[in-house]
């Protein structure tokens, strides 16, 4: 098991306030245009952003191109990590029903302009949801 | 090579000396003790011996042990074991907290910390994967926990991108702490994690305090240790979630249900002090919780699908903002019935203090309570307080609990614990400590968990504190010598969850043990070996004590003199614990565990258990 290495990562900056963390497929794909050398590419399939790990040069440039700054580079080998949907039939989705919690399902939305708005830093997320959990106090909890 | 589930060295701080060491132990240490509470206790034995006598639990020479087990994180439900000797029993607590700092440090290559010595300023240490590293706590000392949190978390993730910008973004490490509770050392304070979450039993807040420890932090980007059969784990690691996931009523309520039934229904809950022990408060239901104050409904730590917590938290009022667990079955029943609340928006407010000030939310209340009474009783009066302290009245545990914590007035004799402070206050009002002892409920010092044993309705029954290793703690229970080996003393060695123990078939987790670890080890030889040997050695230890208290063999193996008063009301109203019910089941116990009528191990079964370098401590007491 290897949390840090996972393509789903969960944030939780203050305890309860817990902010999975994943690509969300903006429609522009601005870690692919920023790519220098054509690691990532669009699974035309799935819409997901594959990682060509032999190609990668752990630049960084994806991270800081990402509007919710996804994009990680691996502890092992320092190469970028990018949710790609496992093919298109995501293990988070089906162990999140093999274990009956059915929180994770396949939609089938297609591009939106909306996607992109869900990428965002987990932090500034978990402060907004902060506030819709305490109220007021919400405010406080997270510097 | 390290077996399978241990990441492969532990840490070794010497905070007077700001020494930081890797060390092993041997591949035979951890088959006989395997983690957290068994391997703390012979790694305290193995330092002090027969010298642990006079070894004060508060000096800087006293360890405090943070370990993990080769279950944790890998196993459902990741916990921390906090060890040592402990400032309440003179022995040995097995003391854990859900939190993911538990997986965190192993993923940084560690099992664990112990730490020695004292430092001169107050500092935290921070474990990552290049090593460990003590940090100035200057600025956190005196902050309660949610702040310490708060800041620590936005501290330490800065640094690390400071550090390393160029992975990407860096996530929050893991983090136990104290409050302001734990740094006055408070003797029975907590050590905390996420806000709400503690190692309460055994008084390890104030040993971290007394090392001027503030927190440890620790962020792993690697993965959990290997195990010996990976295949294997995969598929018992699926299995024992399909029995957790199952388990649907403790998922809905956790244990948050329970401050209405308990009271309601088995009639074991303690009220005003343990005066009584049955209510039929209907407003203290758990929908009432539910409906008003919970905002997440489930929670869980770190590869858990019990996801027994639930957030709550106070909008509105002069309480608004408290934030709290359920608040779970204990700290309703403590910083609530106990004090005869049952209103829950106060209870919230009551539990969410506990938790900032650093006490343990079952251990403090009892002693606020225990105060209480004897104010009732008259022993102690309004000046000894500054106020006339009420049943039922919010201000007084308010105020009483923030005295303890920061040894204000009355609240620094308090903060001894119940035990000791019902020696101090006989002192001060010229009594004798057993005309005051007897409103103390306690086993060996250690204050006994919201499970009373009259109704003989709970799960806690008639040996179940008298007997233990770990007094009146309610999560570490004695049974018969056998079966209760495999329950706590095996979970606080493997060190995960006991929410994720009950409810799986007990051959199935120790298949997982024996998958995760390679050993030998099977649900049998875990009850008639390996556990037997971590509770004698325990033992010993108890027994030895020390230095200014020493438990008396049978007569402080007992229950406390509340325990065998009848119920005076509900239900099970006249009934109560049955002396010689106790009497007959204790020597059955020791029998079963090879120790002799008093309890003290006996020369043949410290040869069977390979600790006959204990003899010559045990001979001296037979």
């Amino acid at each position: 098991m290897w949390p840090e290495a996972s393509r789903v990562r969960v944030f939780m900056p203050f305890p309860g306030v817990e902010v999975p963390h994943l690509c969300s497929q903006c429609q522009d794909y601005p870690c692919i245009e920023v790519c220098p050398v054509g690691a990532l590419s669009k699974d035309e399939d799935t819409g997901a952003v594959i990682t060509d790990r032999e190609a990668c040069t752990s630049c960084g440039l994806c991270i800081k191109a990402c509007p919710g700054t996804v994009p990680y580079l691996h502890p092992k080998d320092n190469k970028a990590v990018i949710c790609d949907l496992c093919g298109g039939e995501p293990k988070c989705v089906e162990v999140c029903t093999e274990a009956g919690y059915n929180a994770l399902t396949i939609v089938n939305e297609g591009p939106s302009i909306h996607r992109k708005l869900y990428s965002r830093h987990p932090v500034e997320t978990a402060k907004d949801l902060a506030v819709n959990m305490f109220g007021e106090k919400g405010e406080e909890v997270i510097e | 090579m390290t077996p399978g589930g241990y990441a492969e060295k532990w840490l070794e701080v010497d905070l007077g000396k700001d020494k930081i060491e890797e060390v092993e132990y041997s591949d035979k240490m951890l088959r006989q003790y395997f983690g957290g509470r068994g391997l703390a206790a012979k790694i305290l034995w193995d330092k002090f011996g027969s010298k642990w006598t006079e070894l004060d639990p508060l000096a800087p020479e006293s360890p405090l042990m943070v370990y993990t087990g080769p279950m944790t994180g890998i196993y459902p439900g990741s916990r921390i074991c906090v060890s040592g000797k402990s400032p309440v029993s003179m022995g040995t607590v097995g003391s854990t907290a859900a939190t993911e700092f538990a997986n965190e440090i192993k993923q940084a290559g560690y099992n664990g910390v112990t730490f020695v010595g004292k430092a001169d300023k107050p500092v935290y240490l921070l474990v990552t994967d290049d090593g460990a590293e003590l940090r100035d706590a200057s600025h956190l000392w005196g902050l309660d926990g949610e702040k310490t949190l708060i800041k620590l978390n936005k501290e330490v993730t800065e640094e690390f991108t400071k550090r390393k910008p160029e992975v990407g973004l860096w996530k929050e490490p893991g983090m136990i702490y104290i409050g302001p509770a734990g740094e006055n050392m408070v003797r029975n304070a907590a050590v905390l994690a996420k806000i709400c979450h503690a190692a309460g039993y055994g008084g390890y807040g104030s040993l971290m305090g007394s090392k001027n420890l503030k927190a440890v932090v620790a962020k792993g980007r690697g993965s959990l240790p290997e195990v010996d059969a990976p295949e294997a784990a995969k598929l018992l690691w699926r299995k024992t979630h399909e029995h957790l996931i199952s388990r649907t009523a403790m998922r809905r309520q956790g244990t948050g249900y329970a401050g209405y039934s308990v009271g309601a229904d088995t009639s074991s809950e303690p009220i005003r002090n343990w005066q009584e022990e049955w209510h039929d408060e209907k407003s203290y239901g758990g929908p009432m919780f539910e409906t008003r104050f919970w905002v997440k409904k489930k929670w869980a730590d770190f590869n858990c699908t019990t996801n027994c917590m639930k957030v709550s938290c106070i909008k509105t009022g002069p309480w608004k903002g408290d934030i709290t667990d359920m608040p779970d079955y204990e700290l309703q029943a403590y910083c609530g019935t106990n004090f005869g609340i049952f209103d829950p928006e106060a209870n919230i407010h009551l539990s969410a203090l506990a938790d900032q000030l650093g006490h343990s939310g079952i251990n403090g209340p009892n002693t606020a309570g225990f105060a209480v009474e004897l104010h009732q009783r008259g022993i102690l009066k309004d000046e000894d307080f500054g106020f006339t302290p009420k049943w039922g009245d919010v201000e007084t545990f308010d105020k009483i609990m923030r005295m303890m914590a920061y040894r204000e007035g009355i609240g620094d004799v308090l903060a001894e614990g119940t035990y000791r402070a019902a020696h101090l206050i006989a002192k001060m009002k010229g009594m004798q400590p057993e005309e005051l002892l007897k409103y103390a409920v306690h086993v060996k010092g250690i204050e006994i968990g919201a499970h009373g044993t009259r109704s003989d309705a709970d799960y806690t029954h008639d040996i179940s504190y008298a007997a233990s290793v770990q007094g009146g703690d309610h999560t570490s229970v004695a049974v018969d010598g056998y079966s209760d080996m495999s329950g706590a003393v095996f979970t606080d060695s493997a060190v995960f969850c006991n929410f994720t123990y009950y409810g799986v078939p007990q051959s199935l987790v120790f298949d997982f043990a024996k998958a995760i670890t390679g050993f030998d080890i099977t649900l049998h030889n875990w009850r008639s070996e390996t556990g037997p040997r971590i509770v004698t050695m325990q033992k010993a230890l108890l027994l030895l004590g020390g230095p200014d208290l020493k438990w008396k063999p049978i007569k402080d193996d007992d229950n406390p003199p509340r325990f065998y008063e009848p119920l005076p009301s509900g239900p099970y109203k006249g009934k109560t614990t049955d002396r010689e019910v106790v009497d007959t089941k204790l020597q059955a116990y020791f029998e079963t565990l090879g120790w002799d009528e008093r309890g003290i191990p006996t020369k043949e079964t410290l040869k069977k258990l390979d600790l006959a370098d204990l003899e010559k401590s045990m001979a001296k007491l037979r």
